[in-house]
């Protein structure tokens, strides 16, 4: 005989699961009965809401998927913002949640809460499990589903007597996936494949724009190769950093809202935009209509839903990013250049490159490309949001995919901290630093407790201007300095973090920058450092609102 | 901007409905009716949408449905030759005498069934397109309608074609 507990623990071996995180309650006890000696390492973190960010951070680090594990109720209810984190970033995860015994089901029973309908929008899909015979099968679904296609979380809602209840021992068959209403498209139409190369050949000012999902679908080396056999410059997005390494001379950096003024230049000007995983979003085109106004689109998506819907395109080509580009690269004849657009290209790039000022006083700038050259292309850098993201996006030479987790779509304050704790564990020899604001790390700083209590060697770089910088700088910009409750206190996180017996360092002088950095890397376990970073400095250059993405602000600052 | 007839094949489970329609209300689109019931295939159900929207919006709509894992088809079956029904039960004020025998011809005329006889009121069943229910309802409100049910349009192919799931 055998609980469904035990048949739980046993599917998420068969998928390969290896670390989970989660957080125990009443309604998951028997859960966690089977982990306390099952081979499965189980993270207990300090909040559930760091449990699906970790889990989040595992799954972007190593293309695996991440498994987390709450009770019902508030459990339940604090993993939600980390699931939507994960939708919107198509992340594939597994959330587990206990949920009340199925007699009581609708009930308002004691930690009750309807999860399944609560992740409704937030989930690519979920199972509320009725009876333990089903559970090998929906485990099994439940990975496959958010692994395969565009990734994405799945909650499998389990309640207690589905957990307790005993099964005859059954030979082990995995049962076939059946489902009839879930073919995710792979091969890319031939004949679109085709027009996209002819628009390539054609093309003479090409530009690619390379998403999150080029990295979702392991498509970097094909979309450096495109890149370096047809001559073509590379934008990435947020998500899609590292997709092409930072130095390699077709890339162009970010584009949008904070993106390089030379990008932006490009694609305004581009005659041909192939998008590859990415999905036209509002912080990437500013003002839709004059989005690449004189380009051909070609659109390589794994999502057909993400295929129009925010600007028409020319050439749709659904399915996966990787099989698409070798399909093309396969019909593509070498080029022997591509001028005069590389040289244009090239003068954007020297007459307009990301500066900062460098005054001898300490800005973030300065801390980020320190870090970066110190790592050197080691490591995997996580960020928060708000200004200490778009700063790392900027300034950090970014050289492989899946070095860079950072929450783009939800845009969720507090991604940070736990998600490095998971991308640890997915990239142990790496280290792993989140970059953090004074705002965000405080919405998850209760995870000291966890890198303390594991060891686990997460280095925090706080850009501490004692303020919700990115907010304080469109109130400066756009609301005539009137900050609003966005002024922090000062807090001394070395002392936080001395109280969970991590070690830590201050710094105001950009002096000392340096070996603050050396010293959190010579250090095994978690280090803080809080960074005093000039309290006003802003992200430049920027689109405004509603601006077109070539009508940049803040660009020429000297 | 016009109405669509979408025909959605799901798989019958639990929870699909909100599913569909929870669909609808975060994307903002406008579901005008909804009829949901079991079909020929003894795991599905068949869900016949109405919803307005322009070319763009109902591209979306189909996408976005394409995306639940219990749906398995969905037709646009608006510009295909179709038989479309509705069923509507009308409860109207029929007092004995002229009024009375009024509604009773209207009914006759529009091959309605009176269902249901009370001392002042009648009960008719009426089945037909949307456009023909609408022109019974106006008839009759001159009599005072006191409550009216209306299923969603169905619709099915004409001919041998079928809307199903495609293997």
């Amino acid at each position: 005989m055998k609980t469904g507990a035990r048949i739980l623990i046993e599917g998420l071996q068969r998928e390969g699961v290896e670390t989970i995180f989660g957080y125990p309650g009443g309604v998951v006890l028997p859960i966690y009965d089977e982990l306390y000696d099952s081979s499965l390492q189980h993270i207990l973190v300090r909040h559930e809401q760091a449990a699906a960010h970790a889990a989040d951070g595992y799954a972007r680090a190593s293309g695996r998927v991440g498994v987390c594990l709450a009770t019902s109720g508030p459990g339940a209810c604090n993993l939600v913002t980390g699931i939507a984190t994960a939708y919107m970033d198509s992340v594939p995860i597994i959330a587990l949640t206990g949920q009340v015994p199925t007699n009581l089901l609708g009930n308002d029973a004691f930690q009750e809460a309807d999860i399944t309908g609560i992740t409704l929008p937030i989930t690519k899909h979920n199972y509320l499990v009725k009876q333990t015979k089903d559970l090998t099968r929906i485990i099994h679904e439940a990975f496959y589903i958010a692994r395969t296609g565009r990734p994405g979380p799945v909650l499998v809602d389990l309640p207690k007597d589905v957990s307790t209840t005993q099964l005859e021992e059954e030979t082990e068959t995995i049962p076939a996936i059946v489902l009839p209403g879930y073919k995710p498209t792979f091969k890319g139409h031939v004949k679109q494949i085709e027009r996209a190369v002819e628009l390539i050949e054609r093309a003479e000012r090409p530009v690619i724009y390379a998403g999150g999902g080029v990295i979702a679908a392991n498509a970097s080396a094909e979309l450096v190769e495109l890149a370096m056999r047809e001559f073509i410059p590379v934008t990435t997005t947020l998500m899609g950093l590292g997709a092409i390494p930072c130095d390699h001379p077709m890339n162009l950096g970010m584009l949008g809202m904070h993106g390089t003024e030379y990008a932006n230049y490009a694609v305004t000007e581009s005659d041909l935009l192939i998008a590859i995983g990415a999905r036209f979003d509002d912080r990437v085109t500013g003002r839709i209509q004059t989005f690449a106004p004189h380009a051909t689109i070609i659109h390589i998506d794994v999502d057909p839903a993400e295929i129009g819907k925010n600007k028409p395109v020319d050439v749709p080509i659904v399915g996966d990013a990787k099989a698409i580009l070798q399909g093309m690269l396969g019909r593509l004849k070498k080029r022997a250049e591509r001028e005069p657009w590389l040289s244009k290209v090239r003068y954007w790039k020297e007459k307009h490159p990301l500066r900062y000022r460098q005054d001898g006083k300490l800005r973030p700038q300065y801390i980020i490309r320190k870090l970066s050259e110190l790592l050197d292309g080691r490591g995997v850098i996580v960020s928060e949001v708000g200004q200490n993201q778009m700063w790392t996006a900027q300034h950090f030479c970014f050289r492989r995919p899946r070095s860079w987790l950072t929450s783009g779509g939800l845009g969720t304050m507090g991604y940070g901290f736990p998600a490095a704790m998971g991308a640890h564990f997915a990239q142990p020899n790496e280290p792993v630093f989140d970059i953090a604001g004074d705002g965000s790390f405080q919405m998850n700083i209760q995870e000291l407790g966890t890198v303390a209590a594991y060891n686990i060697p997460v280095k925090v770089a706080i850009l501490n201007n004692m303020y919700l910088g990115m907010v304080r700088q469109w109130q400066e910009l756009f609301y005539d300095r009137r900050y609003s409750y966005t002024e922090l206190p000062a807090v001394d996180f070395v002392k936080i973090a001395n109280a969970y017996g991590i070690d830590g360092m201050q710094v105001e002088d950009i002096g000392d920058v340096e070996e603050a950095l050396k010293t959190a890397l010579a250090t095994d376990g978690p280090f803080i450092m809080d960074f005093r970073i000039e309290r006003e400095e802003n992200v430049f250059p920027m689109v405004p609102a509603g601006a077109a993405i070539n009508e940049m602000i803040g660009g020429h600052e000297s | 901007m016009k109405p669509h007839t979408l025909s959605v094949l799901v798989e019958n489970k639990a929870g699909v409905l909100s599913r569909v329609t929870g669909l609808f209300s975060r994307r903002g689109f406008n579901i005008e009716s909804l009829a949901v019931g079991t079909c020929e295939e003894p795991d599905m159900s068949r869900i016949t949408i109405v919803v307005i929207g322009d070319d763009r919006q109902l591209e979306q709509v189909d996408k976005q449905l394409n995306k639940l894992i219990d749906v398995i088809k969905v037709s646009d079956i608006t510009d295909t030759e179709t038989v479309e029904r509705e069923l509507a039960l009308i409860k109207v004020n029929a007092e004995p005498g002229t009024s009375r025998a009024e509604v009773m011809q209207i009914a006759s005329i529009f091959r309605a069934q009176i269902i249901d006889v009370g001392s002042r009121t009648v009960v008719l069943e009426v089945t037909g397109d949307s456009d023909k229910i609408n022109a019974l309802e106006k008839l009759l409100r001159q009599y005072g309608i006191k409550e009216l049910v209306r299923t969603g349009k169905i619709a099915i192919l004409r001919g041998a074609k079928v809307v199903k799931a495609s293997k």
